[in-house]
């Protein structure tokens, strides 16, 4: 059993103003889930009739990408490659204050507590994060070989989930490591490579209108990434844009 | 007098029944489809593929989710690899194989002409989800590679790592997306289906509620899909996410759609024991480690040595003595009731006694960490961060916990509800699986579903609804149905009891698992719909609510779909109750074999259950759909 401070981040709505609000759990388990503990503590808030803290998430495996808050004022909290919801008490001591604030960034405006709005990146994939193949277009699927390392460094990218830790980790609130993990993984591909230079422009252009900053290569994404999204896909994103800047037209 | 329901399955032999339907199915000219909508409620694999295909065909979409993305809907969490018959490997695979095991491995209770289209359909998704970038694995050669899975006996499993499941629906999240790009699909993120509406006995709209605002919506369509997945989280442990949910599929069959087989939960073999009261959730691993990982428990009764002290003598690999043929690779539901047996017997492992060890020292020394790591890597670090334990020096430990419902809203041949226009995909249907769903099959019916079958079953639909006019969501159907789900939420508000939605959840949940779980006994499940009533009860008088209904408000998020919980709990108690034979997930403890195997008895319960709401969730009404069997001659299921 653990003492544990916390000083979580209320805030009613958006317009509001909010505030750390602290509470203090005198019965945390080691083997309990950051969320769990937070759940512990939402039961007790609930029995006081008092508003639980709103937090996202949902899956709770790590792959969903629902949740995600700033915990000590890391993405995800102290551990490497993982998110929240698989983060456990065992990585806090007895007596720890532990701060948790939602993910930041103008970009994902806060809904409540520690709940945010991520629709902008669902904007991003929207305007060119696909392959533009209708249902029953289709050809056999070995009609394609793609060499096993190929297959592999696509699927790097692809394992993106979405939370968002990225941009909550940059100085620049920006989206880069996202954007770019996407354009990858449809760029190394045969079946995405014949839409890059139109996909790349339109993605890149749409992280830009939806409030999102410029990369700076400060590579803070990559390190609190929980998929370990490499900051080389944000180096080919950049390489594909100009590409397809100077290649407008030709 | 009992009522036998018409499934409408084509004429023809087996193999043909599917292309007698697309020859006959009528048809909507592409500028009269623009004038049509349709309502997808749900955007996991079955949703999003059913969503984005009729927004290709022209249609115009509204599609909901109560995830804030449609990305994070739970087919996002499947694993192991999805089926397809492309007979790659040359070991024997055909469409009618992969029927064969589809259909025995339900104990052959479900309807065979749905589990033929199945297998029909399955090479077409392996096509699709190629071409839209999914990252299958490959040979070096550079072609797709295939692995084994449980209760069949050739290599039909494609797969994307240990993500599967996450790959395959960020293929169809993106096919969505690019539908919102052109207009054709509106998207209801953090929205929550409370109710159907229905206008002269026709599905044609639902209320949600906008879970970031509280606000009520009115939406009205031509026709409405139900793809909200299942509801194996009403036992509140088990592998599903938090907010997955049986609300959708339980508002409407209280408007008319029966329940067919509520009872049939696949209790998952290999997920991470419990290890607490306040744990939220069972972490499935994979049923591919059961390719290689060999599952075995002390020889011995109450064995306190560490696995690695454990003699290869003293251990007992149980799957491989009981079934020498399929060995660790038995179907769910034989492996998990096996575990159960070793567990009940004494000879569990872990803290509390309640897990079997899953051990791959043989396959690490046979193949190297390097290839392990390869086929398993993801799912091995999985392990060390829940667990804190690596798997590559000791065995795993795991137990089984609530999986997948086979059960779900009864569709006849073309996937529609007993309610006109109302129709049900994916898991929020009961149709493929029986009584036990194979693994590696579930992403496969949510995408053919939504892909290949709902497109041609809902146009023959639609092609009779172009006369109808948009529907008018001032109907007075709709004033009704906004009143009465407002008033729902103002009762939970206002009862300030105190016990939480959750707490009445593991209350549940607990009392599910232990009556209408992995065995069931006529005693046992009378006791339990004694016990949920009780329950129910208490949660109309104890309940508490904090805050209102015109806001955020996951408290009252959850004492919605709590609420429908302990109805369907006494549904699942009813049907268990009924069926009195013992047929793949459903074991009744009376009914079982000398060695303990699960007996069927097909002489009086080859048929599915499909249950009519009657007024309240104590007096439903059985109606049955008889299986006939033309093609195959159900056999006893033996995987020795």
């Amino acid at each position: 059993m653990m003492k544990i401070h916390l000083k979580i981040w209320r805030q009613k709505n958006s317009q509001s103003k909010g505030g750390f609000k602290e509470y203090t759990l005198d019965d945390v388990h080691q083997e309990m889930s950051f969320l769990e503990m937070l759940d512990m503590l939402n039961i007790k808030l609930v029995k006081k009739a008092e508003r639980p803290v709103e937090f996202d998430h949902d899956c709770r495996e790590g792959i969903c990408g629902q949740c995600g808050v700033m915990i000590n004022g890391i993405a995800h909290g102290p551990l490497k490659n993982t998110t929240t919801c698989q983060l456990h008490m065992r990585s806090f001591n007895d007596g720890d204050t532990i701060y948790v604030e939602p993910f930041k960034a103008s970009a994902f405006p806060l809904v409540r507590d520690l709940k945010i709005n991520r629709s902008s990146l669902d904007n991003i994939i929207s305007s060119g994060g696909y392959v533009s193949v209708d249902t029953g277009q289709a050809p056999e699927a070995n009609t394609i070989p793609i060499a096993n390392e190929i297959a592999e460094a696509a699927f790097d990218s692809a394992a993106c989930i979405g939370c968002g830790a990225c941009v909550a980790s940059c100085k620049n609130s920006s989206a880069a490591l996202f954007t770019s993990a996407k354009i990858t993984q449809l760029e190394l591909l045969p079946q995405g490579q014949k839409e890059t230079r139109k996909r790349v422009v339109a993605m890149v252009n749409q992280m830009e209108e939806e409030g999102f900053g410029h990369c700076t290569n400060t590579e803070a994404c990559e390190v609190e990434c929980p998929e370990d999204i490499s900051v080389l896909n944000i180096a080919r994103m950049n390489y594909e844009y100009n590409k397809s800047k100077i290649l407008r037209n030709k | 007098m009992e009522n036998h329901l018409n499934a409408k399955i084509p004429e023809g032999p087996l193999s043909e029944k599917w292309s007698n339907y697309k020859k006959e199915a009528k048809l909507v000219s592409p500028n009269n489809r623009k004038k049509l909508e349709v309502i997808v409620v749900g955007t996991g694999l079955a949703g999003a593929s059913a969503a984005a295909s009729l927004a290709e065909m022209g249609y115009n979409v509204k599609s909901f989710c109560f995830q804030d993305s449609p990305r994070r809907a739970h087919s996002v969490a499947a694993q192991g690899g999805v089926n397809a018959a492309k007979n790659y490997k040359n070991d024997g695979d055909s469409v009618y194989r992969m029927f064969y095991d589809t259909l025995k491995g339900g104990d052959f209770r479900s309807r065979e002409a749905n589990t033929y289209r199945l297998a029909e359909c399955s090479a077409n998704l392996i096509d699709q989800a190629t071409a839209q970038g999914v990252p299958f694995a490959r040979e070096y050669s550079g072609y797709l590679r295939n692995r084994s899975f449980g209760g069949v006996q050739v290599s039909r499993t494609f797969y994307a790592r240990g993500q599967t499941g996450q790959q395959l629906l960020l293929g169809s999240y993106q096919a969505l997306m690019r539908q919102v790009n052109t207009g054709k699909v509106n998207l209801y993120a953090r929205h929550e289906m409370l109710d159907l509406v229905l206008i002269e006995g026709k599905a044609k709209g639902i209320i949600a509620r906008n879970l970031d605002t509280g606000k009520m919506e009115r939406h009205g369509a031509h026709a409405v899909v139900l793809a909200s997945g299942g509801f194996g989280k009403i036992y509140y442990l088990s592998t599903l996410a938090m907010g997955c949910n049986a609300s959708a599929i339980w508002r409407a069959h209280r408007k008319g759609a029966f329940m067919a087989n509520p009872s049939w939960t696949q209790i998952h073999p290999t997920c991470l024991p419990q290890s607490g009261e306040y744990q939220s959730k069972l972490t499935l691993m994979s049923e591919s480690l059961r390719n290689d990982g060999r599952i075995w428990v002390p020889r011995d009764k109450n064995d306190t040595r560490k696995a690695n002290d454990i003699p290869e003598e003293e251990r007992d690999y149980y799957l491989e003595r009981k079934y020498p043929a399929f060995g660790n690779l038995a179907p769910r539901d034989i492996a998990s009731r096996s575990a159960k047996e070793q567990i009940d017997e004494g000879k569990g492992v872990g803290v509390l006694k309640n897990a079997v060890y899953l051990d791959f020292s043989r396959a690490l020394k046979e193949y190297g960490k390097d290839i392990i790591e390869e086929r398993y890597g993801n799912l091995f670090t999985m392990y060390k961060k829940i667990t804190g334990i690596d798997a590559y020096l000791e065995p795993m430990k795991i137990s089984p916990a609530a999986h997948f419902s086979m059960g779900g809203l009864w569709v006849d041949y073309e996937l529609m509800t007993t309610i006109h226009g109302l129709f049900a995909i994916g898991e929020a249907n009961f149709s493929d699986h029986g009584a036990n769903r194979l693994g590696a099959n579930s992403l496969l019916q949510a995408c053919v579903d939504g892909y290949f079958v709902l497109p041609y079953t809902l146009q023959n639909f639609l092609a009779d609804e172009i006369k109808n006019p948009k529907t008018d969501i001032h109907h007075p159907e709709f004033d009704k149905a906004e009143e009465a789900v407002k008033n729902q939420l103002e009762e939970f508000l206002a009862t300030k009891g105190n016990k939480t939605a959750e707490e009445f959840h593991k209350l549940l949940g607990s009392e599910l698992y232990d009556k209408c779980g992995l065995s069931r006994s006529r005693e046992g499940l009378e006791k339990a719909i004694e016990n949920i009533r009780e329950l129910r009860k208490e949660f109309k008088e104890n309940l508490i609510v904090p805050g209102d209904a015109s806001e955020v408000n996951s408290e009252l998020e959850k004492a919605g779909r709590v609420a429908d919980y302990m109805e369907i709990a006494e549904l699942m108690c009813i049907d268990a109750l009924q069926r009195e034979e013992s047929c793949g997930a459903h074991f009744r403890t009376e009914y079982q074999t000398e060695e303990g195997e699960a007996k069927r008895d097909d002489a009086r319960f080859s048929y599915s259950s499909a249950w009519e709401w009657n007024k309240n969730p104590a007096t439903p009404i059985l109606n049955k759909e008889t299986l006939i069997f033309e093609s195959v001659t159900p056999s006893v299921r033996s995987y020795k």
